[in-house]
């Protein structure tokens, strides 16, 4: 029984430089990178040291909370750097790729035979267990809670996202491979969205139960679809694998081999020609980006425009991330910019901004943050554009303050920092939300577990 | 290149000094700042706070030609009614206006000028930048002031409103009572004879009370207070053709403000709308007492009970309260059902003070002022029936 999701609140943010439906093969990087950071709460212990030669699918480092959990080399190479930053805390592990891949084999296994903790111990050994993420908290998924339910959205509605539907086309036989696996790890079900008129290869699946989705961003965040589908109380576990690494995990199972190689969408009004190429994850960007990126004053994303992070050309793509966004850096000073009338920039509002009057048209933001930091002032302009059924600012002023019983009893187990990523674009006190809620999260899961 | 740079170098020279702040807020005023976003969304919308407070000026302008037009309609109607017989001709005069640029625009140059100047002070003592919040706080208050009022009471008040009011509770966004009408609070209890009776709400009654040219300054609601007959049309009050404050008598510019207001998404019609509505249910309720003839016409309260429920609406400051005082989002409820609530109990509470109160017959500041304090209470239900519903989820689940 399929259930459809309508979300009504919401905001599109439609800016210039969507990727057009060609894919280029973008030779292989020379040096890629595994960062720590990209898995956010994992602390990191180094297995492969500097100078160790790997092969692809061959664990670099394990979780400290946990050994089974390892994270894989992307390519096969030579461990040459891992960069430290203060207390000697891991940033980056750097590897220089072998011209030809070699890849660890960790052997064909049929899913629909293997048991929930064989598919597990799979997983664990050939580095795919990080895909596996869990709420609450938006953390690799802790191997030993039970989820109640696996979520995969394959709708993409942020800013300028992949279109999933091109992405993973010709990938059917991965998706169903790697869902019919996933499906042993949870008693509850497994529930994949797809947009409500996509010819998605997700829709055919088996095995799963199948939501469609309608409406504005964030109606492709996972959250959304959660609280509208199965929401999470307190004491609940829900993991959620995004599509594009099902791909990943399928294709372990069907030949038996770790190949992180996934199809990224190069975004916004810096590209020339925004388009989709394939590359291996922790690529250089310059690579990814060669020939094709103007890098004059150009805010570098990895990942969407919302929640992404920045990144210079000389640094590489995250691990997760299927997306280079490039777009105009705002540091110029702006005449009466606070009071004249604007048509050039989005508005959730009509307070002298134009945005309502055309909501096809899309703009070309800059990275300027359009006014200074303030205390919270406005109130109900979150609302609408948050769906979930959560007192936004209130939930925003209890993770600020930190009171724990409040973060819990408002809904802090539901949401993910991204879900604030609308908030935080249209807030006129230019408060940080995501910050906020991704230490909330963090204090949450160090006290409460 | 010119100013733009030079001002630049400015910042950069005073950045980290303790006259930063003061600095900042003039070079903020002429430029948008060139800061650009770090760790959270690269792209940010286009409103900050400076924007959406100036739109609430721009919804206060009209009142405020309005208000100083009416300063010398009033005047010279109280020393001949016969101007009264044709409004509109003897209303837009330049003899008006002038009025109301000698007695009303220093209101709005002392409200800036002192409550500016203690921002500042703060901002620099504690090292935050200035904040907005007055830019709108200062526009309000020559306009809920009578056009009498004397600019160092004035003064005076800003001072006690802005420190008091606000600084105290860590600036703008912050405060639980409205500084605006704090300070009109403040002038009320503190200064009564000049905030109140026949005579400060027209220019220059004060002065020649006593004298063989004495005007009266009476307001429409004074006159029902006691019983007496109103010598204003429907259309005089709609209109705003009546002594009142300086910028409240209009309906008619005050809902053209509501609905600029609505429209740039600024104010939430939520108040607005349950305003109206808690005041005209308060206005029907007293017309159902009189004419249930449980209230008789020798009683002192006889007058403001009769009045019809939708005239209560368009006198006194209730239109210009709900539209731009209790929809201050700092000192309101913030959550979408509070706002009902909270603006129900406003006009409706702002009623019956204003026909109970034996001293002063107007209670919308006192209305507003009241539910302030309870705004947080009515968000806390509202938000613990969120609460509630997501622990019933879990007893659903478990059960």
């Amino acid at each position: 029984m399929s259930k459809d999701i309508r979300i009504k609140k919401g905001l599109d943010i439609k800016l210039v430089g969507e990727a057009e439906k060609t894919t280029t093969n973008v030779s292989l990087s020379s040096v890629y990178a595994v960062k720590p950071e990209d898995f956010h709460g994992i602390t990191p212990k180094l297995i492969a040291k500097e100078g160790t030669a790997v092969k692809a699918g061959e664990a670099l480092f394990h979780s400290k909370s946990d050994e089974r959990i390892l994270f894989p080399s992307p390519v096969s190479g030579k461990v040459t750097e891992v960069i430290r930053g203060a207390r000697r805390k891991v940033l980056a592990v750097k590897i220089a790729a072998d011209t030809k891949q070699t890849y660890a084999d960790f052997g064909k296994k049929d899913a629909a035979k293997l048991s929930g903790d064989e598919v597990k111990n799979h997983l664990f050994a050939s580095g795919c267990w990080p895909f596996i993420k869990q709420r609450p908290y938006d953390v690799v998924a802790n191997p030993n809670q039970a989820p109640k339910a696996i979520f995969v959205s394959g709708y993409a509605s942020a800013p300028l996202a992949a279109d999933l539907d091109y992405t993973l086309s010709g990938k059917e036989a991965e998706l169903q491979t790697a869902v019919t696996a996933i499906a042993k790890l949870t008693a509850g079900k497994v529930h994949v969205s797809v947009g409500k008129n996509s010819n998605s290869p997700l829709s055919n699946l088996t095995g799963v139960e199948l939501h469609k989705v309608s409406g504005p961003h964030p109606s492709g965040n996972v959250s959304t679809q959660i609280a509208k589908i199965d929401p999470i109380n307190k004491g609940e576990v829900v993991w959620t694998v995004t599509p594009q690494d099902l791909v990943i995990i399928g294709e372990l199972f069907l030949t038996g081999k770790f190949n992180a190689e996934r199809t990224i969408a190069l975004t916004g009004s810096k590209f020339e020609k925004p388009q989709y190429v394939t590359a291996i994850a922790g690529a250089t960007i310059s690579d990814i980006t060669a020939g094709n990126l103007n890098n004059d004053n150009t805010r570098i994303i990895s990942g969407n425009v919302l929640s992404g992070k920045q990144v210079k050309e000389d640094g590489f793509i995250g691990y997760y991330d299927n997306q280079i966004t490039a777009i105009p850096e705002g540091d110029d000073y702006e005449f009466f910019g606070w009071n004249k009338p604007v048509f050039n920039k989005i508005s959730a509002s009509r307070a002298l901004t134009f945005s309502w009057l055309n909501p096809k048209k899309k703009y070309d933001l800059n990275t300027n943050t359009n006014g200074e930091h303030r205390a919270f002032v406005v109130t109900g302009s979150y609302e609408d554009v948050f769906p979930l059924d959560i007192y936004p600012m209130q939930l925003l002023k209890a993770f600020m303050y930190k009171d724990l019983d409040e973060m819990e009893a408002l809904g802090g187990y539901e949401i993910a920092p991204e879900d604030f990523a609308l908030t935080e674009f249209i807030c006129v006190s230019k408060q940080p939300h995501q910050k906020i809620i991704r230490e909330g999260l963090d204090l949450m899961r160090e006290e409460l577990g | 290149m010119g100013l733009k740079q030079n001002l630049h170098n400015l910042k950069e020279k005073y950045k980290g000094t303790k006259m930063a702040p003061a600095f900042n807020a003039i070079h903020t005023f002429l430029y948008l700042p060139n800061e650009v976003t770090h760790g959270g969304t690269h792209i940010k919308a286009a409103d900050d706070l400076k924007r959406t407070m100036n739109i609430v000026i721009m919804a206060l302008i009209p009142c405020l030609i309005f208000g100083m037009f009416n300063a010398g309609y009033q005047h010279y109607a109280a020393i001949d009614g016969s101007l009264r017989a044709d409004v509109l001709a003897n209303f837009f005069t330049w003899d008006n206006l002038w009025i109301g640029i000698i007695k009303v625009l220093p209101l709005v140059i002392v409200s800036y000028g002192v409550g500016l100047a203690v921002e500042f002070v703060f901002a620099v003592i504690k090292g935050h930048e200035v904040e907005e919040g007055y830019l709108v706080t200062g526009m309000l208050v020559p306009l809920i002031v009578p056009v009498d009022t004397p600019l160092w009471m004035l003064a005076v008040a800003v001072i006690f409103g802005v420190v008091i009011g606000k600084e105290v509770f860590g600036g703008t966004g912050m405060n639980i009572l409205n500084p605006a009408l704090t300070i009109r609070a403040f002038l009320f209890f503190a200064y009564p004879t000049w905030m109140s009776g026949d005579k400060v709400w027209v220019y220059d009654a004060v002065n020649r009370a006593g004298t063989a040219d004495a005007i009266s300054g009476e307001t429409i609601l004074g006159s029902y207070a006691q019983n007496q007959e109103v010598i204003y049309s429907t259309w005089d009050k709609f209109m705003g053709f009546i002594p009142g404050s300086v910028g409240e008598t209009s309906t008619l510019l005050i809902l053209l403000g509501a609905a600029f207001l609505i429209f740039t998404k600024i104010g939430s019609w939520r108040i607005i709308v349950s305003t109206f509505l808690g005041a005209a249910v308060m206005g029907l309720i007293f017309n159902q007492v009189v004419a249930a003839d449980v209230i008789t016409e020798s009683s002192k309260f006889y007058g403001l009970m009769n009045t019809v429920w939708w005239e209560h609406l368009m006198i006194g400051g209730l239109a210009f309260g709900a539209v731009y005082m209790a929809t201050d989002p700092v000192t309101a409820s913030q959550t979408n059902k509070g706002k009902w609530i909270y603006g129900f109990l406003i006009g409706f509470i702002s009623i019956m003070i204003r026909v109970f109160n034996p001293a002063y017959p107007e209670g919308v500041f006192l209305a507003i002022l009241l539910m302030n304090v309870f705004a947080p209470t009515i968000d806390h239900y509202v938000v613990q029936g969120n609460v509630k519903k997501r622990l019933k989820r879990t007893k659903v689940k478990t059960a």
